[in-house]
């Protein structure tokens, strides 16, 4: 049985296909991914017509725009923005919904995108960090609130934790200093600058509300 | 740093857009299904590589299993509508109070967003032996590893543990059992309706399920009689940290008073066994009593009667015995 060798399409270097052109094509890895998809779960192959099936060649919405993307029934979100359409500012942290570094809006709700199917998401409008900005590059007023504010050290969580301010924002534009650290607690910074992190998330609220 | 596990063993993956597509899809393939709701509970099980499931049947996109319907006879929330859409109904705030309370203190904002109802009470243990892929008694084996002399088990059951003594996670559950709620089960037999108690199943029914749901059943909805709409709630959750963390213990009560005195109450606590616990000793004890200290002091001692705490997690029997002296005395205290 194959299925060793192809369960994992990405560390598998036993492939027909080279590992090289998958790593350079989304076509190619979803061929990868097709196959992996035949061997592993050959038993239920064949049953594409039940109801539910799903098709891997997908449209998402991602900031406005509609992409074609080959994704794979068990790919996150994630995975999908950062490794098929090339939206790295979205950040893996700890890859188990516990962090908040991959926080996306799904229709205007923060999510986190390593825990969530790409699959479950086909219709929904999906914004990430590289959404925020006008398109002449003027900053979305939370943004400029970090830049003000100076909000962050390393700011690897800085993406996740303007994006959830985002959502929480348009749940509550007016919020307290107390109800913004309550409606963004669902995202750790290991620098502990969470007093800094909320002036500026602050000051980007202050901003939204004149803009 | 996080250990990115690489991608997800592969599965067939089937979105069903009704309840019986889903539960002909569970049908035909029994055991080997996984169903996913919000996904919170499954994705540690599929990135750990621990439950590779051949066929995952995601609820994501079946309508009828969201929303939450109000009429005079209560409520009817459906299984996929999520914690923020429960704790921001304007009705469950205004006469059932102790849900938003329970759910607003599960987990996380983005947790919220996307975990459901439905998945909020049928999840699984978060022993963490058993969810590091350790073979123990709940995983089919013969041993409980936390239940040993070196075990870890700070968190671990105090009451009613048989062999395993992992927990019910749910901060939910309680409220819903404190509420008198029924849960709609749909399985190849057709549907039937159990009390949210019956619901959660401890380890001397069966040790490898939480709840009384089989391959093939689906909870479809959880329905809340309008019995104590509007009567005086408590809820509260002891834990390590304000977010993400499960309940060391957590406590919900409904309580009706006449005058001065518990006219009916419905006492629960959960994080103690591996089901949550309705304390109807103590309920009968405290009934036509005032909602007093003396009251409160007789409920949290009969309420720890025949706790066994076990090498690390002592600290459990004062902590539900104040948590319920606290919902004994209610908010006002």
């Amino acid at each position: 049985m194959a299925e060793n060798e192809l369960a994992d399409p990405r560390t598998s270097d036993s492939n027909t296909i080279s590992r090289r052109d998958v790593i350079k094509s989304v076509i190619a890895a979803g061929a990868v991914s097709s196959t992996s998809y035949l061997f592993r779960v050959s038993k239920v192959w064949g049953q594409a017509s039940a109801p539910g099936a799903v098709d891997r060649l997908i449209t998402l919405n991602v900031n406005g725009q509609d992409r074609r993307v080959d994704v794979m029934k068990q790919e996150t979100l994630v995975m999908t923005l950062r490794y098929k359409l090339g939206l790295t500012g979205t950040k893996i942290g700890c890859d188990q919904a516990e962090c908040g570094a991959c926080t996306v809006l799904i229709d205007d709700v923060p999510y986190y995108s390593c825990s969530v199917f790409t699959h479950t998401v086909r219709d929904k409008k999906i914004q990430t960090i590289e959404g925020l900005a006008k398109p002449d590059g003027t900053l979305h007023p939370v943004q400029q609130g970090v830049i003000d504010q100076q909000g962050f050290q390393c700011a690897f969580c800085m993406s996740g934790f303007v994006m959830a301010t985002v959502g929480y924002l348009k749940t509550n534009p007016n919020p307290t200093r107390t109800e913004l650290a309550h409606g963004i607690s669902g995202n750790l910074c290991r620098c502990q600058d969470y007093d800094k992190i909320l002036t500026a998330m602050m000051r980007g609220a202050e901003h939204l509300r004149k803009a | 740093m996080a250990v990115i596990r690489d991608v997800i063993p592969a599965f067939e993956l089937f979105q069903p857009t009704s309840v019986d597509d889903a539960l002909s899809l569970q049908a035909r393939h029994g055991a080997k299904a996984w169903v996913l709701a919000g996904g919170l509970d499954s994705f540690d099980w599929f990135k750990d590589r621990i439950k590779r499931p051949e066929v995952v049947i995601d609820l994501s996109q079946v309508r009828e299993l969201r929303g939450i319907r109000a009429d005079a006879n209560g409520l009817e929330i459906g299984a996929m509508t999520t914690l923020t859409e429960v704790l921001r109904h304007p009705v469950v705030r205004e006469k059932y109070g102790i849900l938003p309370d329970a759910a607003e203190a599960a987990a996380s904002p983005q947790i919220r967003n996307q975990g459901t109802i439905g998945g909020n009470v049928s999840q699984d243990a978060r022993c963490w032996y058993y969810r590091g892929g350790w073979p123990c008694y709940r995983a089919g084996g013969n041993i409980c590893y936390a239940d040993t002399p070196t075990g870890l088990n700070r968190e671990h059951a105090i009451l009613d543990a048989n062999r395993c003594v992992a927990v019910n996670p749910s901060d939910t559950a309680p409220a819903l059992i404190a509420l008198d709620a029924k849960f709609v089960v749909r399985g190849p037999k057709g549907e039937r309706v159990v009390n949210a108690e019956d619901y959660f199943i401890g380890p001397s029914i069966d040790i490898t399920r939480m709840t009384i749901l089989k391959p093939g059943d689906l909870l479809t909805s959880i329905r809340i009689p309008s019995t104590w709409a509007g009567s005086q709630f408590y809820f509260e959750k002891a834990r390590d940290r304000k977010v993400w963390d499960f309940a060391l213990v957590n406590v919900a009560a409904a309580v009706v008073t006449s005058g001065s005195a518990i006219e009916r109450i419905r006492l629960v606590v959960n994080g103690v066994a591996a089901h949550p616990v309705r304390l109807t000793a103590v309920e009968a004890a405290v009934q036509g009593k005032p909602r007093n200290e003396e009251t409160a002091k007789m409920a949290g001692e009969l309420a720890i009667q025949g706790a066994e705490p076990l090498q690390y997690n002592g600290f459990k029997v004062p902590l539900m015995r104040n948590l319920v002296m606290r919902a004994i005395r209610g908010a006002a205290a």
